[in-house]
This record gives C-alpha cells, structure tokens and sequence, in this order.
C-alpha cells in the first residue's frame, strides 16, 4: 500500500486501523473477495449466483417501500395494491419491480440449480453447499407463495385455498393442521394477516440467514467450475492457485457485467410486459377475492406449475402430496445418488448426459402442463414426465457408476 | 456446453406443442391508449353510458384529469354528472338502485381490462343481440347487462346455421349478427366508437401504462450503455488471464 499523502487520508487510515484492531473488517474482506481464489473458467452459467443474490437485495428493498402502503387486511388489501399502483408516487414502479422480480428470482435460481447438476458442484466436498442451497430453494417457495397470496385477488384467495389443504391430506392431524394454519375456518383475514408477518420477517430472515451458511460452506471448500477438477491442487510458490484469480477485482467486474444485462432484461419485462402474458400477474388476480366465487381455473403460478403437474398426475390426494414431496426432497439426496469419478458433465459418458438433457426438458414440459387445464390426455402425459422425472434419480446411481467416463484434465480448460 | 442447454431449452419450447387452453373466439380489439384524443373520446362515452350504473373505485376524478390532459372545470363539467368532488373515487350514481334492477350489482370495471382483455371488452358491447326471447350476448350468454349502447349500434339479429357436432348430432348455433334495424351510427362509426371506449378502459386499468412504456426507453438506453461500459471493464481487467 502506498504511503498516506496527506493530512486527511492519515487520518482516514488511522480511523481504518482503529476500527480493525477492533472488528476483522479488511480480513473478512480479504477471505471472502478480494483474495478468495476462485477458479478462471466460469462460463456464462456462473452469473446467477451473484444475480440471485442481487434479486434478493432487490425485493427486499421493493418490498419494504410497499409495506409502506399496503394494507394486510382482507377488506383493503386489494384496493391497497390499487392503491399503490395509482396514488403513490412510484408506487406502480416499486410493485412491478417486487412483482417481476418475484419470477425472475426463480428464473435466476432454476438456472444456478441447473448449473450445479451441470457440474456436479453437489459432490464432495461440496455437499453442504447443495444441501443449504435446496433449504433455500424451499424457503423461496414459502415465500413466493406467501407474497402471492397478499394482493388478495382471486388466484390469491383460491391459490392459498388449495395449496393450504394439500396439508388437510396428511392423516390423523391434516384437518386440524390446516385449521392452524389458518387461523379460521377458512381462508380470511386472519390467514392473509398472519402470511404478511410471515412474508415480511419471518421467512426472509429464515432466507437471509441460509444465504450466509451457503457462501460460508461456499467460501471454506472454494468453488467448482465446468471441468470439475479443484484449483485448489495446483498452487504457486506462493500458495495460491494456478488456475485462481481474486474474487476482485476479476469477478466483481465481471459480474457487473452479468448485472447489466440481466438488469437489461429486467428493465424490459418491467415496463414493456409486467404481466407477462399473463404469467407474472395473472388476469384473474386483477379480480378481488371472493370466497363465493370459485375460478373455473385454479393454477399456481408459473414457477411452481411442474410440481403442480405431479401433485395432479395423482389420482389419490395424499399420495399425490407425497410424490410432490418427494419430488422436492429428492434434490437434498444427489450428492448421494451421483456415484461418478468425475463431476462435470464435460467428462461424464453419454447416459449422464441423456439423463440430465431429459430431466431438463421434462421439468419445462411438467410446468407447461402443470399451467394447462387438466384434461384426461394431459394428465396421461403428466404421468409420462413425472416418471421420467423420479427416473433420473433412480438411474443416476447405476449410469454414473457403470458409464465409460472421460478422463478431466490436470488445469481447467479454456 | 451453452450450447447443449440452450438447444435443450429449445427442444422443449419448439418441439413439443403448448398444451391446449380454453378461450371463446374474440374479436381483435385494435384499441390504442396512447392515443389521447381516443382516451378522451372513450372517457365521454364511458361517463355517458357506463358511469351512471358502473363505479372505478380505485381512481380518483382528479387524476383522470392530470392524465387525460382536461382542467378540472372540464372534468366537472363534462364528466362528472352525479354530486362528486374532483378528488372523489368514482363512485356509480346509483349503484344501490341498479342492482334491484337487473338483479345482479354492476361489477366495478376499473380492472376489465386486466381481467377480462381489451378483446373480451371489445367483442361483448359487439355481440348483443336481440331474439323473441329477448337480449342476449355471444360473448357472455345471458347477460344481466341490457344493451345500453343499442341506440348507437342499432339491434342486431342471430343468423343460425345448422352444424354436425363431435357426436354426429345436428345442432344448431348463431353463424353471425346482422343488423335489423339500424342505430345511430354506422357499423364502422360504432366499431370506433368501442375503440375509444377500450383505450380507456386500458387506462383505467392501469393508468401507470401512460407513463411506463416512454419512460422505459430512456431506462433502457442508460442500461445498454452501462451494459457496454461494464463489458469494456470487465475486458480490460481480463486481458492478463485470457491469454
């Protein structure tokens, strides 16, 4: 570091020093980014970390501003959201933010997932890693789901309906269960009360907290990359990796980058197409709820449409709700289930690649039936994915311990 | 390996067909709310014909007038007809009376045009027609609505058609509505007319659509540049390790 110039920059260093004798601000800096070494070969599917990270500064931002004005009662909430949207300055801004940001979070997360399975970043030592990572998928589901219930229009009202007696499934307890959950009877207002407290605090601070243990158990085994192979074997004189470079400023500015144009996307659904054809704000939500008047067609939102498909695919309630269940819980069990000697897809044999390319186009076709009405062949067919989706679970232990692997290489690619 | 998962995700956009959904056949509506002189043109029909049994309550008279460009004087005025202030919400004259008449409480309509679409709107105040039975409507069957725009549209009559259904059964269903007895305006005049009228159901709907769509441009263009500048950067740091 160059010698202080002048009067005020000493002064500056010595309040820098005094503060760091007192709390480890510039080791904690240098730990987690400016000499965390993480490998040089991030594609384009490693941007979604730190976007993630960035949709969840965002919607909490978002969503304090529209606390401000929203009300969680069931007789104003839907006129408070109107509200909004027409009497507060910024107001439509802010909740298109919080509304689009809602989809794309997971958006933005399908494809983080996506790129863990992708590079096998679940296997050893990384297990936590994933592990923490699906908590915070589930949490973000509860979330979602919480928050989709506040506006309180139609979808809000019925959506909340059917989700909350999946759990009226489960036997001895389920009545009594969803009567707790409740708070009532039925679905009201001391449900939409108690789903604002839990949307507000309770689930993002449950949310935060996961996000801290995922980079930490992150930070202490370092990151994969597409080869698959650690960095963290080839090291200089000096220690460090030969195929690492400094979170920053490599990554920084590289992820602003990232920034820019995911911001670019954002910015243009945001103004252009804020109901998204009807995916990101459904048209029945535009109705007020109405607890006397059933839609003729209840769908989740987009994003949780191909558990959806599963649950309906079903024909007994809680043997659907447990293969919806199932179908989450199964994630937590593939640092287990992949036996392969390599991680990354790059040099794994061509059943892992037939697996994981069926798995992709099975959970999109699941969430495009999982939005359909639910006629007799839609639901054949649901039953068709839902079985190739568990068979890539079931076949993963056996192809990736029996399939012809290529061998990595001693430096990452490229 | 970007490639693979995009041809993937393509795969399974292109390759297989969206499964079918419902939806009656609607007619395109054509509306424009950017186009102020229509908004306005639609408001004054709207206060005419809609506002005395229909409320917005979300929306205040005032802002009607910021958006649309009129003085208050020519909001009180023109459009304002029961005992309303300027920053009242817009309330229905008799919305209590109207519900003993047709049996059913006028729907509030500041967000038609989110829930139903402008081609629903546009295609119902089209598809009223008249039979021995009385008034009826192609797009919503037995519509507690009577036909308040009949004077303007005129009456039209069903023209039947026989057909075979799945079943082999002959059926028969209206083939299309044919004027009876011509109303006040021509059928082209009453198509625009209903234009206007969407345009500014669009803004009720969202008022924020004024706005959002000009001001994106601008947020756009900054984002674009940033975008290009950080993408300058992130190559200037890069040189040394991409060698």
């Amino acid at each position: 570091m160059a010698k202080p110039a002048s009067t005020v920059s000493r002064q500056l260093s010595n309040v820098g020093g005094w503060i760091d004798e007192r709390i480890p601000i510039s080791s904690f800096w240098k730990a987690h980014i400016s000499e965390y070494y993480a490998p040089k070969n991030f594609n384009f599917f490693y941007f979604f970390g730190s976007l993630a990270l960035l949709v969840l500064v965002l919607q909490i931002v978002t969503g304090i501003f529209l606390t401000m004005h929203y009300k969680p009662s069931a007789a104003e909430a839907f006129a408070s959201v109107e509200y909004i949207m027409r009497d507060v300055e910024w107001g439509w801004m802010i909740r298109y933010m919080h509304s689009t940001g809602a989809s794309f979070f997971f958006i933005v997360v399908y494809l983080h997932m996506f790129r863990g399975l992708m590079y096998g970043s679940y296997k050893s030592p990384r297990e936590l890693v994933w592990i923490l990572g699906v908590f915070i998928y589930l949490v973000l589901m509860a979330e979602a789901f919480l928050g989709y219930v506040l506006p309180w229009g139609q979808m809000s009202y019925w959506g909340a309906q059917v989700i909350i007696s999946l759990f009226g499934a489960i036997p001895v307890v389920g009545d009594s269960l969803v009567e707790w959950i409740r708070g009532d009877f039925f679905v009201s207002d001391s449900t939409l009360n108690r789903f604002f407290a839990l949307h507000v605090i309770a689930v993002p601070l449950a949310l935060l907290m996961l996000v801290v243990l995922h980079l930490a158990a992150l930070h202490e085994v370092g990151s994969n990359n597409p080869d698959g192979i650690e960095v963290k074997k080839k090291k200089d004189s000096a220690g460090r990796p030969l195929d690492g470079i400094p979170f920053h400023p490599y990554y920084t500015v590289k992820d602003i980058f990232g920034v820019g144009v995911f911001l670019t996307l954002f910015a243009f659904v945001l103004f252009y197409a804020p109901e998204f054809g009807g995916l990101f704000l459904e048209p029945d939500n535009f109705n007020p709820a109405d607890p006397l008047v059933t839609p003729e067609h209840i769908v989740p939102v987009w994003y949780f449409t191909p558990y959806y498909a599963i649950l309906r695919a079903v024909p007994d309630k809680l043997a659907g709700v447990v293969l919806m269940g199932l179908a989450i819980f199964v994630l937590f069990l593939m640092p287990w289930l992949d036996r392969s000697k390599v991680r990354s897809i790059r040099y794994k044999g061509l059943g892992s690649k037939i697996l994981l390319a069926v798995f992709a186009i099975t959970f999109i076709r699941l969430g495009m039936l999982g939005m359909a009405e639910g006629t007799q062949a839609e639901t054949i067919e649901s039953r068709i994915w839902t079985f190739a989706y568990f068979a890539f679970f079931i076949l993963m232990p056996f192809v990736t311990k029996y399939e012809k692997t290529r061998p990595e290489p001693e430096r990452v690619t490229k | 390996m970007i490639r693979i998962a995009f041809s993937i995700a393509l795969l399974a956009a292109s390759g297989l067909a969206w499964p079918a959904g419902g939806g009656e056949d609607l007619e395109h509506a054509g509306s424009n709310v950017h186009d102020l002189a229509s908004v306005q043109r639609g408001a004054s029909m709207f206060m005419n014909y809609c506002h005395s049994c229909h409320s917005v309550q979300y929306m205040r008279y005032q802002r009607l007038a910021q958006d649309l460009e009129l003085t208050e004087e020519q909001v009180r005025d023109n459009l304002i007809f029961a005992d309303r202030e300027i920053t009242d919400y817009m309330k229905a004259a008799m919305p209590e009376a109207s519900g003993e008449w047709f049996g059913k409480k006028p729907p509030d309509l500041t967000l038609t045009s989110r829930s139903r679409g402008e081609d629903w709107i546009y295609s119902f105040l089209k598809g009223f027609y008249l039979t021995d039975e009385g008034w009826n409507n192609t797009v919503l069957a037995n519509a507690s609505m009577p036909h308040v725009l009949w004077e303007l549209q005129g009456i039209q009559r069903p023209v039947m058609e026989t057909y075979t259904d799945a079943n082999g059964e002959e059926q028969t269903r209206i083939a299309e509505l044919e004027i009876d007895q011509a109303g006040l305006m021509t059928s082209a005049e009453y198509d625009q007319s209903l234009r206007d009228l969407v345009a500014f159901m669009t803004y009720l709907g969202e008022p924020a659509v004024l706005v959002r769509e000009s001001m994106g441009v601008w947020v756009l263009l900054f984002l674009v540049i940033f975008t290009f500048l950080a993408w300058l950067l992130y190559k200037e740091y890069w040189r040394d390790i991409k060698k």
